[in-house]
């Protein structure tokens, strides 16, 4: 109750926070953002070789990412939540299309060619399906109904599927993962969640068995990329390389000897956070894990402070899915994960998870400045 | 108050759903701390041997590429082989400007401007990491010069490597093929990993249909390089295991005679052992040196094999389209006896034309004035057309085509090597479904003839007669004989011999038919009689002669004021012993005349070849 009444203190303040907020934005999470943001361009700088030209495209996104965000926190989550089926089903069909007449690009089918621009609809799907999930679950109430669960699970797999077939098992796996989650906060029974968990490790076993020989080898080299040293163990032993030779202290900014001598694949991409920790050391990336830590944490305070089950399901999965992001990309740098493509968030260079990513910190923002319009 | 209900709902929603967020949050930081527990493992207790391997030694991963397998003739003589040379490599990262280091290798080795054209887009298209071939097989002299100026070039390498070499130069240009350097297209269909480091690849024959098998598995090697780039030491290295090694069905003798027997004509040659399907001789006129591909064949030289008007590239055994002319009569002679159309006995009068009942279109016999009175022994051993005219009208296009499909006339014969081609044995439903046109009743008679639409290829043909040979035993055609894993003794046999037999209700037919082509040979008026003499056993054959240029309508075929290009082309087909026969050879000569003059003695001097008969004197 204390930090409700603090926040509407703060709201009345004629600070900078409170002209942000009448702009429906955060303040702190804009600051998390924004630092965030700026440490990315830094260690960008460096990694692609301190080409001016890399920043300002990635500057150019950002300032589109950050319109999108704007615009979105101006949206009031009633009507994003009319908007859920519509989004949903746009989504469904511009992966359809994907399928039929997708552009290929790196050997999978993820683009759209709209002859102006090229689209993934995958990102799409990033915020549609726990838009839907939510929406859906919070129809009725919490928790959901055996019904309910099963028909929220079917939202979640049919895109997923329809990504995989891409095939883009990464992006599959998250936005099932974005959708999952919902299902989690929603309450449902943990018994269901554990029962759930042993089913599927029960599985396993029995996919094994019926798998093909060349299926199973794939699976290992997948599970351990080091028996591929010439493949997608390349990226894994070289990146190991640059963050142990970061030491606690790091070798300092454009330093790192690794990245500059392009010994590290996808330095600017994919593999950034091993150049931050080759130039910054333990303590660099501790501070920027404990960063991303603080950022979440913000998205999970405005989702417990929410006023409906639709926006606090919404703004908890948003946050957690971004935490997810954090943790499958540096744990596949490190070496404790599988090798997906999955970009740092907000890091990486790269165009259209930047702008995903911000849309859905513009629903956070929406989220938690439009709470006091509403009827008690 | 139900609103007091719904509040407490709400309430209690809320609750249940800020548990889950505040589990979420905790597990976050479970799993982050598990995350930062891993980077002090990796930075602060393994640092020592991360910075070691970092700091001034770094750790490179190279392929170590498999050895090709070679591959050997029935004799056990090598055709394609592997020989150590000197290249000179670059890995583009370790160099500061790769434009410039390009243009100053050029100029001391004297690179063609457009050579160096295609290596720039090439390393444009790799990853920076990863070597570029910039010249194979140096010359000693150019090691030399760049031995001296190596310390000009960081990054720039002469390597020693292992690259195909083709001992019999063009002999076998076309049936052994050769590798190529790996260009883009080829980089679709690869695995990627396994071709590290392999600079070349099959791209035509053996060399490519056996790419898999000759290829081998790539294995790779950790080490340790110093800050020039060079290798320090080795941390550790998994062997790569060689390609296997073929044996082909292929005679270097047979091939030599057929290649010299051909001479300076273009045409094509193929042998086949009946009784396996294997392919004993493949000759493809005019041919070309397959080893100045394997380096990468310079645009120069490439544009002139490319645009010689003789094809030279063109491999004409698998691909080349002929009509089979006279030698398709046999067949159609065979479908004649098969269908009751005509017997043993039966004659046709031959005037020297044949005219369709109500039209006055005379087609005409090779021979002026007719034959006079003939069967079916006589019609293949004079080669009569008018026989053949009117036993194609008698069985109609529709049943002549489903015949030969028996033989594999418009088929491919399956042979294992790529590209081949499918000829074409016409019928009322092609012409229907490819020219949008009724039959016409006259070009039924030019199609007994082997003339008109039909179109075989050598192999086909030699095929098809191997067929007739084993009286209707169909082994289809293999190249490969065996292959044998590197530092074993077994050798796998490849290819699968058949005991089908094609459905024929009379088996007297086929030596009907048979004895009409040993009539052919030995026969006192056969058309190929001059190959006959002094020979321990019978040979079936059948000339043929294939008009390249149409002639009208009375006008008279006169080689001497026709142009080369537009000669016949000359065809013979035999297979030996006639009764049991081992040997089979289809012979195409573009624009050589008559098959009779110049493919059938061909024929002759492979037969003395593979049997060890001495020249007929």
């Amino acid at each position: 109750m204390s930090s409700l009444l603090n926040e509407r203190s703060e709201s009345q303040s004629f600070g900078l926070t409170g002209v942000l907020s009448r702009v429906h934005l955060d303040a702190l999470l804009l600051l998390g953002l924004v630092v965030l943001l700026a440490v990315g361009l830094m260690v960008l700088y460096s990694a692609g070789g301190q080409d001016s030209g890399l920043i300002i495209r990635q500057l150019i996104r950002m300032g589109t990412a950050f319109i999108v965000l704007f615009l979105l926190a101006q949206v009031h989550p009633d009507r994003m939540r009319d908007a859920a089926y519509w989004l949903y089903g746009l989504g469904l069909i511009l992966l359809l299309a994907v399928l039929v007449f997708g552009h290929e690009g790196k050997g999978a089918q993820r683009w759209l060619d709209l002859g102006f621009f090229r689209f993934q609809p995958s990102e799409l799907m990033k915020l549609a399906v726990p838009l839907l999930v939510a929406a859906f679950l919070a129809e009725r109430p919490l928790p959901p109904t055996a019904l309910r669960l099963i028909i929220g699970l079917m939202i979640i797999v049919l895109p997923s599927l329809l990504i995989a077939k891409q095939p883009d098992l990464g992006t599959s796996l998250l936005i099932a993962s974005s959708g999952l989650i919902v299902l989690f906060l929603s309450g449902i029974r943990w018994r269901i969640i554990f029962g759930f968990i042993t089913l599927s490790a029960s599985a396993l076993p029995v996919l094994w068995y019926v798998m093909h020989a060349y299926q199973r080898q794939r699976v290992l080299t997948f599970l351990n990329p080091e028996s591929d040293p010439l493949g997608s163990g390349y990226h894994i032993i070289q990146s190991k390389i640059a963050i142990g030779s970061g030491g606690i202290f790091g070798q300092g900014w454009l330093e790192g000897t690794q990245s500059h001598l392009e010994f590290l694949p996808e330095r600017s991409t994919d593999f950034i956070f091993a150049v931050i920790a080759e130039e910054f050391g333990l303590v660099g990336v501790g501070l920027l894990l404990f960063w991303y830590l603080l950022v979440a944490g913000r998205g999970l305070f405005i989702a417990s402070q929410a006023q409906t089950s639709f926006a606090r399901l919404l703004a908890g999965s948003i946050s957690v899915t971004f935490l997810v992001y954090v943790f499958v990309n540096v744990g596949m740098v490190t070496g404790l994960l599988p090798v997906v493509g999955v970009p740092l968030p907000l890091v990486s260079y790269g165009g259209t998870s930047m702008v995903t990513l911000l849309a859905g910190f513009g629903i956070l923002m929406s989220i938690h400045t439009h709470r006091r319009m509403m009827s008690p | 108050m139900p609103s007091r209900l719904a509040l407490t709902d709400h309430f209690r929603e809320g609750r249940l759903v800020n548990d889950r967020l505040i589990f979420s949050a905790l597990f976050a930081v479970v799993l982050f701390t598990i995350v930062m527990i891993r980077l002090v493992v990796l930075q602060v207790m393994e640092y020592e041997y991360f910075d070691s391997l970092s700091a001034k030694n770094r750790v490179d991963i190279e392929a170590l590429p498999p050895q090709r397998g070679l591959v050997f003739d029935r004799n056990g003589v090598v055709l394609a082989e592997n020989i150590p040379t000197f290249s000179l490599e670059m890995i583009p990262e370790q160099v500061t400007d790769v434009d410039v280091t390009l243009d100053e290798l050029a100029e001391l080795l004297a690179i063609a401007e457009e050579d160096m054209v295609d290596l720039k887009q090439q390393i444009k298209r790799q990853r920076r990491f990863n070597r570029v071939v910039i010249r194979q097989r140096l010359t000693e002299k150019e090691v030399a010069i760049l031995s001296v100026n190596r310390h000009r070039f960081p990054g720039v390498d002469v390597v020693g490597r292992l690259i195909r070499y083709y001992p019999h130069g063009s002999l076998f240009a076309h049936a052994v093929g050769y590798v190529g350097r790996i260009n883009e297209r080829d980089q679709k269909t690869i695995d990627e990993l396994n071709y590290k480091g392999t600079l070349q690849i099959g791209k035509t024959g053996i060399e490519k249909r056996y790419e898999n098998i000759l290829h081998g598995t790539v294995g790779h090697q950790k080490v340790e390089t110093n800050v020039q780039g060079r290798v320090v030491r080795e941390l550790e290295s998994v062997a790569s295991q060689a390609g296997d090694d073929l044996f082909l069905h292929l005679d270097i003798n047979l091939q030599k005679v057929a290649a010299t027997a051909l001479g300076d004509y273009n045409g094509s040659v193929v042998a086949l052992d009946p009784r396996t399907g294997g392919l004993l001789a493949m000759v493809s006129k005019p041919d070309f040196d397959p080893n100045e591909f394997v380096t990468g064949i310079s645009r120069k030289n490439y544009a002139v094999l490319r645009d010689s008007l003789d094809r030279p590239l063109f491999d004409r055994a698998l691909r080349g389209h002929y009509p089979p002319g006279s030698t398709l009569k046999p067949f159609v002679a065979l479908a004649g006896l098969e269908l009751d159309v005509v017997d043993e006995h039966s004659k046709t009068f031959d005037p020297g034309w044949f005219s369709l009942p109500g039209q006055d279109h005379r087609y005409r016999c090779w021979k002026k004035h007719g034959h006079g009175h003939v069967d079916l022994k006589t019609a293949i051993a004079q080669s009569c057309d008018v026989y053949f005219y009117d036993l194609a009208h008698a069985l109609g296009i529709d049943r002549m085509h489903n015949f030969l499909d028996l033989f594999g006339f418009g088929q491919r014969t399956g042979i294992d090597l790529p590209s081949e081609s499918k000829g074409l044995s016409p019928s009322r439903q092609w012409k229907r479904d490819h020219r949008n046109q009724a039959w016409f009743p006259g070009e039924t008679l030019i199609s007994g003839i082997g003339q008109g639409f039909n179109q075989t290829t050598p192999i086909q043909l030699a095929q098809a007669t191997a067929t007739l040979a084993m009286r209707g035993v169909n082994n289809p055609p293999q190249a490969v004989r065996a292959r044998r894993q590197t530092g074993h003794e077994d050798m796998q046999l490849q290819g699968a011999m058949t005991t089908d037999s094609l459905p024929m209700e009379d088996s007297q037919n086929w030596e009907t038919v048979i004895d009409s082509m040993v009539e052919v040979v030995h026969g006192t008026r056969g058309t190929a009689r001059h190959i006959g003499k002094n020979l321990p056993f019978n040979v079936a054959g059948k000339t043929g002669t294939a008009q390249v240029f149409g002639i009208k309508q009375d006008e008279k075929y006169d080689a001497d004021t026709l142009a080369k290009k537009l000669h016949d082309h000359a065809l013979f087909i035999a297979f030996a012993p006639a009764e049991k026969p081992e040997f089979v050879v289809a012979i195409v000569v573009e624009n050589g005349g008559s098959g009779s003059k110049t493919a059938a003695p061909i024929a002759r001097k492979m037969i003395e070849q593979y049997f060890g008969i001495g020249p007929d004197e």
